[in-house]
């Protein structure tokens, strides 16, 4: 990830052309800073409207699939709460760990900072653990009937989803212990990850809502 | 092309990025240079898709499958469709052109993303040659470009597997654009560009890119679950297996709909930058070209089900997608009566760039006719499958789009090389594609209408003479591109020396050399507040930059 942080050696006198001045770095737009404004934070809210639109076209399938196709006799529709549900309460706490940790770091306080990202990451992997534990012990398999193939590429998606997010948490947990990459007004990797974060959260209660409470 | 360095930086030239012509086979940040990678690369795979139709227009001069054998007709279908619209329209009349011009357009000396777009440019060639391989490697798919359960369940599954593979590559890269392009035109406008100042190739980009991100995510969803079906065996569209084939026609739908619109909408675009120059007169009704738009964007994704009134469809389902679906000829012919008003009582200039225009606007609305006939149930279910949806789908993106793309080579061609193309062979290249274009799909309506599928290698023989026509006219198309591809080459090197600014317009990128430097402009980018104030005398606008006020004189 390039540090976009504000230089103070660029000399302000050449006011027609201020990124031409920077000379060596002229093809390479993304270095000079000062020359290209940062705009990744929306960029990455862009591709999380792309991303969210994914899941809403599995939704709809989904939930067409329930409305218009019956299962075979003997299918299992109905799924086992618990498991699910304490999943739920992990990603939802995460949700609230990750803004606890960005809000130490707005504080400059990178050692709290790193150890709610820590607690976060590691709610994360409980999540994904408990998915697994699920899938074990699921009485399906993914060809078995339509349901069951649409709740494994559902919940794989997802899951796909929380496994990036963990891996970018622990990417700018280790990224942090270097002083000066993150301050307290320049972290995009940790503002991007918590975007990303909240948003993977928020998937996942539309899908227990509908895989297991509809 | 040569890259005008300012003086006090000549001494150290940059290391990072090859220049010269081998730029254009370097992962270059240059928003012009990507423009440039993506017009080569998508007038290549043209080339490709083109031989393609070729062998279809070949195998249907006769009644009988004489030429190529049924199963590799298939094949030939399915891929001249699909390199057609994902590796040539799609990438050239966005990537290309909106590359090439958005940052120009809003004042931007780059994209917003210049390593995304490289990235994006560079997901192309892989994924295009993956295609083309895919024939060669135990057969391409034979499922047309729609990928229909339960035929693309049954025939060979390699070939269908790579198709996948690289449409999901090509959406990547579409999503990727468009992410690109709606933050530049955004986020990137110069201090005091106002959104309804822009030019309006910027507005038809923005409602493209939300088109792109909204549904294209959709269609990589369902070819993943495609994918499943046909390697872990899921039933997900497979009847057989207690799925539904329909629910991937509606999720297909919902990208591919949009997706004509995402071909066609930059080129309203483009053509809105062409018109008001070359008939010297201000575009007319910008505001409700905006408005127009945006509206077909909100209409372009709910009428997809317009595809599927044979699918068993309910009722209240097709009154609701016919009535969508005719209401887009409202925003649609707004945009029409606009492009005529700003031609008349214009000096119209009839050169290459004014002929393929005029030709789109007129292919257009003849496109667009059968397609508010396509959308009235009682008429669809009469022709659906048959050659008349051949004809009007390439009404609009042969006719509509490739028209306006070859009309903007034409125009812009001076700015990328800084020469002229030579206008008789120009006007020559558009006399024959026009004939051609049109001896070749205008029958094909009446072939609809009498009732030949399309999609068969073989034909009832009263239509023999009908479809021979149609290949006379494939054959003209085919040479129209020779007179084409020599302009382009011999201009390149001897063309007339086209100056900053040969068409006096008053568009941004034509106010920096000709071929612009990296960055675009020597100075500060100028603000354009009237990029279509031709004809206005100079007192009643407000034009801060002075280059405008002398393009005014010399204008008229």
């Amino acid at each position: 990830m390039t540090a976009f942080s504000p230089s103070s050696d660029q000399s302000p006198t050449d006011t027609l052309a201020p990124s031409l001045a920077l000379g060596a770095e002229l093809l390479d737009h993304g270095a000079p800073e000062g020359g290209h404004p940062d705009h990744r934070m929306f960029g990455l809210a862009t591709f999380l409207v792309a991303d969210g639109m994914t899941f809403a076209g599995f939704f709809a399938a989904y939930l067409t699939f329930r409305a218009v196709n019956p299962l075979p006799a003997g299918a299992i529709y109905e799924l086992e709460l618990i498991l699910p549900t304490i999943n739920t309460v992990l990603l939802v706490v995460s949700s609230f760990t990750f803004h606890r940790a960005a809000k130490q770091l707005r504080q400059n306080q990178l050692g709290a900072c790193r150890l709610w990202l820590l607690v976060t990451a590691g709610l994360g992997l409980a999540f994904l653990g408990g998915q697994m534990v699920e899938y074990f012990s699921l009485p399906f398999g993914l060809t078995d009937n339509l349901y069951a193939s649409t709740f494994y590429a559902l919940t794989g998606f997802h899951g796909l989803h929380v496994t990036l997010g963990a891996l970018m948490i622990l990417i700018v947990w280790w990224q942090a212990r270097i002083p000066g990459k993150f301050t307290a007004d320049h972290h995009f990797g940790v503002e991007a990850a918590e975007l990303y974060w909240h948003f993977v959260d928020g998937i996942w209660l539309i899908l227990y809502g509908i895989l297991y409470l509809l | 092309m040569t890259i005008a360095l300012p003086p006090q930086t000549s001494s150290s030239p940059p290391g990072l990025q090859p220049e010269g012509w081998l730029r254009y086979l370097s992962f270059s940040l240059d928003h012009k240079v990507i423009g440039l990678q993506y017009m080569v690369a998508g007038f290549f795979f043209y080339l490709v898709g083109g031989a393609l139709a070729g062998m279809i227009r070949i195998e249907l001069a006769s009644p009988i499958s004489d030429f190529i054998g049924r199963e590799t007709y298939n094949e030939v279908l399915t891929l001249h469709g699909t390199v057609m619209i994902f590796l040539w329209i799609v990438p050239v009349v966005n990537g290309a052109f909106g590359n090439y011009l958005i940052p120009f357009y809003v004042g931007a000396r780059d994209m917003a993303f210049p390593r995304l777009n490289a990235v994006a440019f560079w997901l192309i060639p892989p994924a295009g040659f993956l295609l083309i391989a895919s024939y060669f490697i135990g057969g391409a798919a034979q499922s047309g470009w729609t990928a229909y359960p339960p035929l693309s369940l049954t025939t060979p599954a390699a070939g269908q597997v790579v198709w996948i593979l690289s449409v999901l590559l090509l959406g990547g890269s579409s999503i990727f654009g468009g992410i690109n392009f709606i933050a530049t035109v955004l986020k990137m406008r110069r201090p005091g560009l106002k959104m309804m100042q822009l030019p309006m190739y910027c507005w038809a980009m923005l409602g493209t890119s939300i088109l792109v991100v909204l549904s294209t995510p959709v269609l990589a969803g369902t070819l993943v679950l495609l994918s499943f079906d046909i390697i872990a065996h899921t039933g997900f569209f497979n009847p057989a297996l207690g799925g539904n084939a329909v629910v991937y026609q509606h999720l297909f739908w919902f990208y591919s709909h949009p997706a004509v619109y995402i071909m066609v909408l930059p080129a309203f675009g483009l053509v809105s930058e062409i018109l008001p120059v070359h008939a010297r007169k201000p575009l007319f009704g910008y505001t409700t070209m905006v408005y127009s738009i945006l509206a077909i964007v909100f209409l372009g994704l709910i009428v997809w089900a317009h595809h599927m009134f044979t699918s068993a469809t309910p009722p209240w389902m097709r009154l609701f997608f016919t009535i969508a679906t005719a209401f887009i000829a409202v925003p649609t012919g707004i945009k029409f009566f606009n492009w005529l008003a700003t031609l008349w009582g214009g000096k119209i200039a009839l050169n290459s760039a004014m002929l393929f225009s005029c030709a789109f606007i007129l292919h257009f609305v003849f496109g667009g006719i059968t397609g508010v006939a396509l959308a009235q149930v009682p008429f669809d279910i009469h022709v659906h499958d048959t050659y008349f949806v051949v004809g009007h789908f390439h009404y609009v993106v042969y006719g509509g789009t490739v028209f306006v793309i070859f009309g903007s080579i034409y125009h812009w061609y001076p700015k990328f090389t800084g020469r002229m193309l030579n206008e008789d062979l120009g006007r020559f290249h558009f006399l024959i594609t026009f004939i051609g274009f049109n001896l070749c799909f205008a029958p094909q309506h009446w072939l609809g209408l009498n009732g030949m599928p399309r999609r068969v290698a073989e034909y009832d023989p009263q239509f023999t003479l009908v479809n021979q026509i149609s290949s006379v006219g494939a054959l003209l198309m085919a040479l129209s591109t020779l007179p084409f591809l020599i302009n382009v080459f011999w201009s390149a090197f001897s063309g007339k020396v086209a100056g900053d600014n040969p068409w006096n317009a008053l568009t941004p990128e034509w106010l920096t050399t000709s071929p612009p430097p990296v960055e675009n402009w020597k100075g500060e980018a100028p603000l354009v507040t009237h990029p279509y104030g031709y004809g206005v005398p100079p007192g009643q606008i407000d034009l801060k930059a002075a280059t405008g006020r002398e393009l005014w004189s010399s204008g008229q």
